[in-house]
Parts: structure tokens; C-alpha cells; sequence
């Protein structure tokens, strides 16, 4: 979507055209380009040099632009999603993607994620496989995997699944002979529809790309951590290093390459499935459209894009 | 639900910290004490004359540093124009720059329009640095003539009026941040803005009533009776108000029991037992109810009165500081996945840390002994004054007094 503040300074046209062309104020343009200036002066109908040349007519004409230049940006905010598809690919990330999303917009992929939790086994290898693709910092998490015990007793644990293992993790042993059911839910960002995170961000650094992600301009956010309060998932943090909102992109630099996100191609069971939502024949397509699926806090009209296979209720 | 403790793993950091319940401390400060010069300004309560001007420069003075624990809080404060200049339109927050700017922009009009006789007539008589400093701050209008205050006391009439729908906006607007939060049942609540206005009221009293009265002992003057009383029960009525929809809004969530009520309970009984229980509720809130309602009794020693005005005025600030902190920590205390608490670390120096939290609340103040330096700030200081023509000082009063003939004391 071209940026409606370029249409109208385009429109008013005169000084923008001459500049583009870098004419001298008293010269004018020598016809020698293609700036159009004379389509832009009968169009405005405005003569370029005397509004350059007097000073009544050059301030006319500032103002103007800046007003409207002004009135536009404020009333259209500069989203990024307005901007080419690969800058905002290249804000993700740290300018780890280029050039993959200027896909035609009727080949825009829209991106799901399902999990199936009867799969699910706590090997932990999607946590590292994240923590290692996306250099996540100690001590946050962009997905985790809660283990849920149901207690013969009626009572219900949960705790995280170590991502170096059970062996070392400090966890007590179960008593088999206690539990009723267990059970492994993966969690990572819900890539909502209606995201409260973009509600929220004062800046339109969080903002969904055109496949459907969730992502955070890192050059725009602020660090305000508002998005972090609204995410009724825990999917986001402020990143120690770089100050700025942090969170899963389902691997958007590898998704627009044709890659797995990191989490799925390392799971051994096939519990993370990924793929496309328009597409009829992708298996998450088939799986969305076959069996009974469910979302997260669903009552929150957060609409989300990761769906949960087998989900009891205690899972919120 | 779950019996055994568990938070999501990015819950563990409480994000905002003492620096955001500054914010809306400070904020809530500003609002009180300008409500307070509008009551006189706009509803003529004349019995609130002494403490006018002072209100106005302690809302001006707070609200010059209420962005201030705001860029401490920001991770990259050098983008923090970006709210400015790219807000959403769907972002509550985004609005924080217009609104702010024309509040703050309406109280340095209005400040300065009503001390302009003191600063026109002082840049007459000083010289040196000082006169220097009434000579900017006329900004270079020395028109104080019967006519030119008439003009000036219409304009200060009506940007009170439009400053009371600002004010509101302005704490209303806080208020609405936590309560939009549809993620954190502690905050989302109708109630929040209208919450965080009424106790943004009590502050502001609580606030002039101790300043008036240091200032008056500071200078060695006796302290107006009517004024301390007045403000005293203006005091009174806002705290029953505040304290009510308070427990509107935590009876209502008990009542109702929804789903996440078990976690607001614990909360309530563990976490906050103490600064909710004990310090808003119960020394904020009930002890300064009885103090005030002692206060106000007509017959009382003055030097009495004075007193429980000022202690109640002090419990009273506390209460509403506790109040910020039981909404804004309180709300980061538990995980959303509702079957766990997390610990919030007050650090002690650092950006958002106690020493930092300190100096923020103490820079206004030190605005405000500046101010005192400046103008006067008290009603009785112009008529003691003998710097010049101070009788032009009498102009605005009198002129409001022509048109406002209301001498209306609320409580007799």
C-alpha cells in the first residue's frame, strides 16, 4: 500500500518534482528530465519559480507541504506494514531477511502454526533448536513446553520442561502410580488476528507482516514494554540486549525462505506443525479443517493463528 | 486449576517499574491541585483563595517533571519523539504526547498570565540577574493596565474551565492505560480512569493543604482557618468518593468470582496484605477519614485543626502512592498463567531504582521553592509585597469578584 502522505505531496507536487530533478530555482527545469514538472505545474496551478523565488509564495508553499505532510503522518502513523514488505522483513531480526517477501500480493502466503499435544513427547529440542536460531538471551524464553500432571488426588502440576533435560533439572520424580494423565502443551507467540500487542504499541513497532506474523520493528519500539503487559500469553519481553520488545517470529527469515521454523524442524515427534493457511492442501489446512481444534483464553477475541490439538482445559 | 505454583517464563521480570507508578503519581498530583485553583476560578469558592495561585504553580511545577520517570522507565528514551511523531491511532498510550503537551502548554499560559502584574512590576524595580529574570518571563509585555488584566482574568477564567476537562483527560487517560488491559484482570476494569481521577483529587488536596500550611508556618503567618477547614473537607468528601469506588471495583470482582478471582484473592491476602490491607486501606484510607471528620469540626482549635489537616494530608498521600503501587506492581505480581506470583526487585540506585525514584518526586519540589523565590505564591504574599505597584496584584481578584459575586463557602 503506497503511503498516502507521498500521494498527496505529489500531488501539491511543485517542489517535490524540482527538487527530484535538482533544478536551480531560477533556471527551472531544462525539459532534459523526466520530473514532469510541468504536468505538476498545470495540475496545481502554480507557477514553480515565482513560488520559489518570492518569499510569500515560497512560505505559501512550505507550509502548505508541511502541514500536510505533518497532518498525513500523524493521521497515518508511518505504519511499517505500509512500507515495502522487505523492509519490514529487514526490521525483523536485525536485517536478517531480504528481498524474500516482495512475493506478488496474491502469492501472500498466510502463515499457521498447530501443535498436537498428544505428540508432543519433552524432548526440549525445539527449545534449544529456538534459543540457538534466534540467540535468545538467558533467562527469557521466545517458546517453552509445560508439562501438566494430573493427580489421581484431583490436583494438577505444572512446570516447565528443562530445555537441558530432565535428568539435571532439580524437578522431583513423579509417582506413576499417583498420576491420572500427562501431557506436554508447547507455547510460543500466538500470532494473533486481533493482536493486543498492535492495539497497544504506541509506535506501530508491533505490527503483523503480510503472511500473518506478529513482529516488532526493532528500530521503531520504544521499550515502553506496554506490548508485554497486553500479551495474555507471556509471549513477550523486553530483550536485555538490545532494549527493545522481543518475541517469536516463527522464524520469519527462514519461513520466507522456504525453511521450517527452528522449533518444528527440530521436533522428533511432529507436535509443531507449520505451514500455510490458504493453502486447501497444506497438512495444517487438512488438520484445521478435519478434527476439532481449539485456541488460547479464546474469550479474550484475541483470534489466534496457533492452534492446539488435544488441549484439555486446564491449559489457558 | 492448579495447586501447584507455575509462571510463564517470561513473567518472571516485572517490566514496569516504581518509575511507572511515579507517573501516574505525579500525574495524579497535577490534576488534584489544578481541580483545586479551578474550584476557585471556575465555582468562585472564595474560601479558597489563599491556596489559588498555589495550586496552579503546583500543577505546573509536577507536570514539568511528570515525563521525567517516564524517559527513566523507556529502554531507548532517544525515541521516545517516535509517540509523537509516529503514534497508532489505536494505541491508548500514543495519545499521551498531545495530551500532555496541551496540558502543560494551558497551565504555563495560564501561570503566567496570573502572576503577569508581579512579574511586569518586579521587572521594573529589579535589576541585575533578577531583573533579568522578570524582564524574559514579561516576555516583553509590560501592559498591566485595568483593561489589559480584565482581558487577562477572562483568559484565566476560561483556560480553567477548559483545564478541568484536560486535567481529567489528562489522569482519566492513565487511568484508561491500565484498565484497557484485557490481558490482566487486576487492571481491566470501566472503573480504573474514574478510580485513578478520584484519588488523583484527594492527592492534589492532600498535597495544597501540607504546602499551605509549611508555608505558612515557614514565613511565620498564620495559617487561613476557612481555607485549612474548606480544603479539609473537599479532602474528606474526594477521599469517600476515591475509597468507594475503590471498593466498588474489588467488591464487584469478588462477587462476581469469575475465573481469575483465585488469583486477585491471594493477591490481595499474600502479596499486597500489607500495602493494600494495611497501608491503603487502613492508615490511607479509614484513620484519616475519622482525622478529617475531627478536622472539620467548626469549633476547633485552629492550631488543631491545622494539625490533623496535615497529618491526614500526609496519610493521605501515602494512601494514594499505595494505591498506584498496588495497581501497577500488584499487577505484575502474578503470571498470567494465573497459578503463580513473582517477586518485584526495588532496586536502590540504578535508572528505575529508589534513589532515582526520589530524586523525581524531590525535582518538583525544588521547582517549587523556586517558584516561591520567584512570585508569590500565597495570597497574602502580593499584599505584604513591597516591590513596586503591587496594587496591580488587586486588579484580577477584584475583577473576578465584580463578575463572581458567589462568596459561597461550601461548609459554612
Amino acid at each position: 500500500m503506497p503511503l498516502a502522505g507521498n500521494d498527496m505531496l505529489f500531488d501539491l507536487g511543485v517542489v517535490q518534482n524540482d527538487s527530484s530533478c535538482g533544478k536551480s530555482a531560477e533556471g527551472g527545469c531544462q525539459g532534459s528530465c523526466a520530473c514532469g514538472s510541468e504536468t505538476a505545474v498545470d495540475q496545481a496551478g502554480i507557477d514553480p519559480v515565482s513560488a520559489i523565488t518570492s518569499r510569500r509564495g515560497f512560505l505559501r508553499q512550505a507550509g502548505t507541504i508541511s502541514f500536510g505532510a505533518l497532518t498525513l503522518t500523524l493521521l497515518t502513523g508511518l505504519k511499517p506494514e505500509d512500507k515495502d514488505p522487505d523492509a519490514a522483513a529487514a526490521a525483523e531480526n536485525d536485517g536478517a531477511v531480504d528481498g524474500v517477501a516482495s512475493a506478488e500480493a496474491e502469492d501472500t502466503p498466510l502463515f499457521g502454526f498447530l501443535v498436537d499435544t498428544s505428540r508432543c513427547i519433552g524432548s526440549g529440542k525445539c527449545l534449544t533448536a529456538c534459543r540457538t536460531e534466534n540467540d535468545v538471551p538467558e533467562g527469557f524464553s521466545r517458546t517453552w513446553v509445560e508439562r501438566f500432571i494430573h493427580f489421581k488426588d484431583g490436583t494438577v502440576q505444572v512446570d516447565r520442561v528443562p530445555e537441558t533435560g530432565y535428568a539435571d533439572s532439580g524437578l522431583a520424580p513423579i509417582d506413576e502410580d499417583n498420576v491420572d494423565r500427562a501431557y506436554f502443551v508447547p507455547k510460543l507467540c500466538n500470532h494473533c488476528e486481533d493482536a493486543p500487542c498492535n492495539q497497544v504499541c504506541p509506535v506501530h513497532a508491533a505490527f503483523t507482516s503480510p503472511e500473518g506474523v506478529e513482529l516488532v520493528d526493532a528500530d521503531r519500539c520504544i521499550g515502553c514494554a506496554y506490548c508485554v503487559q497486553a500479551c495474555p500469553y507471556g509471549a513477550r519481553f523486553i530483550n536485555p540486549d538490545s532494549g527493545v520488545a522481543d518475541k517469536c517470529t516463527w522464524c520469519y527469515h527462514r519461513i520466507m525462505h522456504d525453511e521450517l521454523p527452528a522449533c518444528v524442524e527440530a521436533c522428533p515427534a511432529n507436535a509443531r506443525i507449520f505451514g500455510r493457511l490458504d493453502d486447501p492442501h497444506s497438512e495444517i489446512s487438512k488438520r484445521l479443517a478435519s478434527v476439532p481444534t481449539s485456541v488460547l483464553k479464546p474469550h479474550l477475541g484475541t483470534h489466534p493463528k496457533l492452534h492446539y490439538l488435544g488441549n484439555s482445559q486446564e491449559v489457558i | 486449576m492448579s495447586d501447584v505454583p507455575f509462571v510463564f517464563p517470561n513473567d518472571v521480570h516485572t517490566p514496569w517499574s516504581i518509575m511507572i507508578v511515579l507517573y501516574p503519581y505525579i500525574t495524579g498530583l497535577v490534576a488534584g491541585a489544578f481541580v483545586v485553583s479551578a474550584l476557585y476560578h471556575v465555582f468562585h469558592q472564595e474560601v479558597l483563595k489563599p491556596v489559588a495561585r498555589l495550586a496552579l504553580v503546583t500543577a505546573l511545577c509536577f507536570c514539568a517533571f511528570a515525563t521525567l520517570p517516564l524517559l527513566l522507565h523507556l529502554h531507548h528514551p532517544e525515541r521516545a519523539f517516535n509517540i509523537m511523531i509516529t503514534p497508532s491511532a489505536t494505541s491508548a498510550m500514543a495519545g499521551f504526547g498531545a495530551i500532555y503537551n496541551f496540558y502543560l502548554l494551558l497551565l504555563i499560559v495560564e501561570v503566567w498570565l496570573e502572576f503577569r502584574p508581579e512579574i511586569v512590576s518586579r521587572a521594573g524595580t529589579h535589576t541585575g540577574i533578577a531583573g533579568l529574570v522578570y524582564r524574559v518571563l514579561a516576555l516583553g509585555d509590560r501592559e498591566i493596565s485595568d483593561r489589559a488584566r480584565r482581558i487577562d482574568s477572562r483568559i484565566i477564567h476560561a483556560l480553567a474551565v477548559i483545564g478541568i476537562p484536560a486535567a481529567v483527560v489528562l489522569h482519566g487517560y492513565v487511568g484508561f492505560l491500565f484498565g484497557a488491559v484485557k490481558a490482566n484482570p487486576w487492571w481491566s476494569t470501566a472503573l480504573m480512569p474514574v478510580v485513578f481521577l478520584a484519588s488523583a483529587i484527594v492527592s492534589g488536596i492532600g498535597v495544597l493543604i501540607i504546602l499551605y500550611l509549611f508555608l505558612s508556618w515557614k514565613r511565620g503567618v498564620k495559617p487561613d482557618t476557612d481555607c485549612v477547614r474548606a480544603m479539609s473537607r473537599y479532602l474528606w468528601i474526594s477521599l469517600m468518593i476515591a475509597v468507594t469506588l475503590e471498593m466498588l471495583e474489588l467488591v464487584h470482582m469478588a462477587y462476581e468470582a469469575g475465573e481469575e478471582w483465585h488469583v486477585i484473592k491471594t493477591l490481595l491476602t499474600t502479596r499486597l496484605a500489607v500495602s493494600y490491607g494495611v497501608v491503603q486501606v487502613l492508615i490511607g484510607s479509614v484513620v484519616p477519614f475519622f482525622l478529617l471528620l475531627i478536622a472539620t469540626r467548626p469549633r476547633l482549635n485552629p492550631r488543631v485543626m491545622s494539625f490533623l489537616s496535615a497529618l491526614s494530608g500526609v496519610l493521605i498521600l501515602v494512601q494514594v502512592f499505595a494505591m498506584r503501587w498496588n495497581v501497577v506492581v500488584g499487577g505484575q505480581l502474578f503470571s498470567k498463567s494465573f497459578r503463580g506470583f513473582v517477586e518485584y526487585p526495588l532496586h536502590i540506585g540504578g535508572r528505575e531504582g529508589l534513589i532515582a525514584a526520589a530524586v523525581v518526586l524531590m525535582l518538583p519540589c525544588v521547582a517549587l521553592a523556586v517558584a516561591g523565590r520567584l512570585l508569590p505564591l500565597l495570597s497574602d504574599d502580593h499584599e505584604d509585597n513591597s516591590d513596586g505597584p503591587v496594587n496591580d496584584r488587586v486588579v484580577a481578584p477584584s475583577l473576578t469578584d465584580q463578575h463572581f459575586t458567589s462568596t459561597a463557602r461550601p461548609f459554612g
